[in-house]
């Protein structure tokens, strides 16, 4: 039984995490305080929060490239908003509903016009972001109320902030639908094998539209939240977070090839992420540097498995 | 010479006659609203703008052909320039054929690196390419220590090759020139080109016919690999200027270009022409912008409304062979 637990992703994880905490605190004397644990959280609570659904795209094997765009988008709307004098409750129904119908395109250009998700996405990111360039220029929006910042910067309770609260109960509703239902099943039915899921009678097409859909949503709450918390909105918002969302998936144990992957897994990757991130950050060691390292982990995550496969 | 009848022609090549005749209609259109667009030195500039876009997308082709994709291009690129731009620092004086054999090797090799996983392990070509993006864009900040090396610290042979002129036209635009007509003859007379096809159309039927895909994908990865090498040296003495962050998010217009040009993503599918022809396009839409009064930043939305239109265009007419219930993909 033991052996069967160290065989699954999520134990690797696991141990990679705990690893990773016992160095950092004998490396760094500021690492071990709840402050600044709970500070870290910032680092990776908006990315995941887009993780959860995306996994869910990638286990029904698409997989959406857009998302930092329709971020950079439902910012900007955010920003016109505000603006012209929107409430906070609106700006962020604003955001959601951008994000939300972001999404939605995602998954019409999908099932109904039959693109490959990969270019689809990979247009509609162009798009998407293009749209935030034309509209805003080099101009930078930052009118909004100042009850807006709650989304971002404020704390639930003691060093629970509001968006590691979300994120939470997000990964649990993501976790049950996807591990407790039967629609739960048929997007890993449609992972496997979506030609036999048709067969079935399951219209696999409003699954997929409702999985875009869905990771458009989550990308507007993301998109509340870092703009929130930044209390700004440049064309440039979220720029090459589409990878880094895509790595923690991956990280994971989401099989790109779909069919495969957990909830609990993608949130401990998330974990992992935010961990790695932030104690190099603490080490001094530039962002660009630690991309050495998540781009090696990624590889490696992928490789570990196929290589144990060819014995 | 004698033309078959158009319903002969296949499927590719009207379609490449028809995005030609597409891309003529829109220079015709430039050029009647300003005709100053018309001029030697604006067309020249025009391709010469486009020269790096070119190979880079070719190179490309060839590995979505055979089912891959390759996001770590404008990574290689930046990269092997800051390879070839600090070579050029310690030995100003070795002229611009060492610059040149440097980049085309450690680019080749760094798709190599890309092509061995794709092959050997089976890995999705995705993941490497993305996890390769990272760590090549790392490996550039550990040579160069974050600094960057600017046009004083480049040798005159250096900065001079690109921008030389021959018959009105730059090197970079002559390099293109000769990649385009290189690979466009040899994607239809070459067994070894047409093998990508093979191998990328339908690998299993390949492996009958003694065609390995993995190691057609591997051949991809190290051309694709050794162009953006090559294309980095060009791009840094093209702008006189290696950082860390050049070309930063260049892969997807490459790719954009393909996908515009008529390259299937799905293998397979795709004609030397319609990459450059998709090139061309993108390229006098960029800069016929300025002339018509748009600000650059619609650039990326225009790009974007291009891709969409022509996936879709494009995505239209396969989906019949068993499309009531499941479309292949």
């Amino acid at each position: 039984m033991i052996a069967a637990l160290l065989r699954r992703w999520e134990s690797m994880l696991v141990l990679v995490l705990l690893l990773g905490f016992t160095l950092f605190s004998l490396s760094s004397p500021y690492f071990l305080s709840v402050d600044t644990l709970s500070d870290a959280t910032f680092n990776f609570t908006e990315r995941a929060l887009v993780a959860l659904p995306l996994a869910l795209l990638i286990i029904a094997g698409e997989i959406d490239i857009s998302v930092a765009g329709i971020i950079a988008l439902a910012s900007v709307a955010m920003g016109l908003a505000a603006e012209q004098g929107a409430g906070t409750g609106v700006i962020a129904a604003v955001g959601l509903g951008t994000g939300l119908v972001a999404g939605c395109i995602n998954g019409a250009l999908i099932t109904l016009g039959r693109v490959p998700a990969i270019v689809a996405t990979i247009g509609t990111m162009t798009l998407f972001r293009g749209i935030a360039y034309a509209v805003l220029g080099d101009r930078v929006l930052k009118n909004y109320p100042e009850s807006f910042s709650a989304f971002g910067q404020g704390y639930l309770f003691g060093p629970v902030s509001n968006e590691l609260a979300l994120f939470a109960v997000m990964a649990v509703v993501v976790g049950l639908f996807l591990h407790a239902t039967r629609w739960g099943r048929v997007v890993y039915a449609i992972g496997a094998n979506a030609v036999a899921t048709r067969f079935a009678g399951i219209p696999v097409d409003r699954y997929r539209f409702a999985l875009f859909a869905l990771t458009g949503l989550a990308s507007g709450m993301a998109a509340v939240l870092l703009t929130s918390r930044l209390g700004s909105t440049r064309p440039s918002i979220a720029q090459g977070w589409e990878l880094e969302i895509i790595s923690i998936v991956i990280l994971g144990g989401v099989s790109v090839w779909g069919g495969k992957g957990s909830i609990f897994g993608v949130v401990l990757a998330a974990l992992v992420f935010g961990l790695v991130t932030f104690g190099l950050g603490l080490m001094n060691i530039p962002g660009i540097v630690m991309s050495i390292f998540t781009g090696a982990l990624l590889i490696l995550v992928v490789a570990v498995p196929a290589l144990a496969q060819r014995r | 010479m004698k033309l078959p009848a158009w319903r002969n022609w296949s499927q590719v090549a009207r379609r490449d006659l028809q995005f030609a005749l597409l891309s003529l209609v829109l220079l015709a259109a430039v050029v009647l609203k300003y005709p100053a667009f018309a001029a030697p030195d604006n067309l020249a500039g025009v391709l010469d703008d486009t020269g790096i876009l070119v190979m880079l997308a070719l190179g490309q082709m060839l590995v979505i052909l055979v089912r891959g994709v390759d996001l770590s291009v404008a990574a290689n690129l930046a990269l092997c320039g800051m390879l070839a731009a600090l070579f050029n620092r310690e030995f100003p004086d070795a002229g611009v054929l060492p610059v040149l054999l440097l980049t085309l090797v450690a680019g080749g090799l760094l798709g190599a690196f890309n092509g061995i996983l794709v092959w050997k392990l089976r890995l999705p070509p995705i993941v490497v390419t993305l996890g390769t993006m990272s760590i090549y864009r790392g490996v550039i900040y550990l040579l160069s220590h974050g600094s960057w090396v600017n046009e004083n610290e480049m040798s005159a042979d250096f900065l001079g090759f690109t921008r030389a002129h021959f018959l009105g036209l730059s090197t970079l635009t002559w390099l293109a020139l000769a990649c385009a007509v290189l690979f466009i003859v040899a994607l239809r007379r070459l067994p070894a080109a047409r093998n990508l096809y093979a191998a990328g159309g339908n690998p299993e039927a390949a492996a009958y016919a003694g065609i390995e895909a993995g190691r057609m994908q591997f051949r991809a990865y190290v051309v694709c690999g050794a162009i953006a090498g090559l294309a980095g040296y060009l791009w840094v003495a093209r702008f006189a200027v290696a950082y860390t962050d050049i070309a930063l998010g260049f892969e997807l217009q490459v790719i954009a270009a393909c996908l515009i040009g008529g390259v299937a993503i799905t293998g397979g599918a795709g004609s030397a022409l319609g990459v450059v022809l998709g090139c061309l396009f993108l390229g006098i839409i960029r800069s016929s912008l300025p002339l018509v009064g748009i600000s650059a930043f619609w650039q990326m939305f225009i790009n974007g409304i291009v891709i969409l239109a022509a996936v879709l265009l494009s995505a239209r007419p396969q989906h019949r062979p068993r499309a009531t219930l499941e479309a292949p993909r």
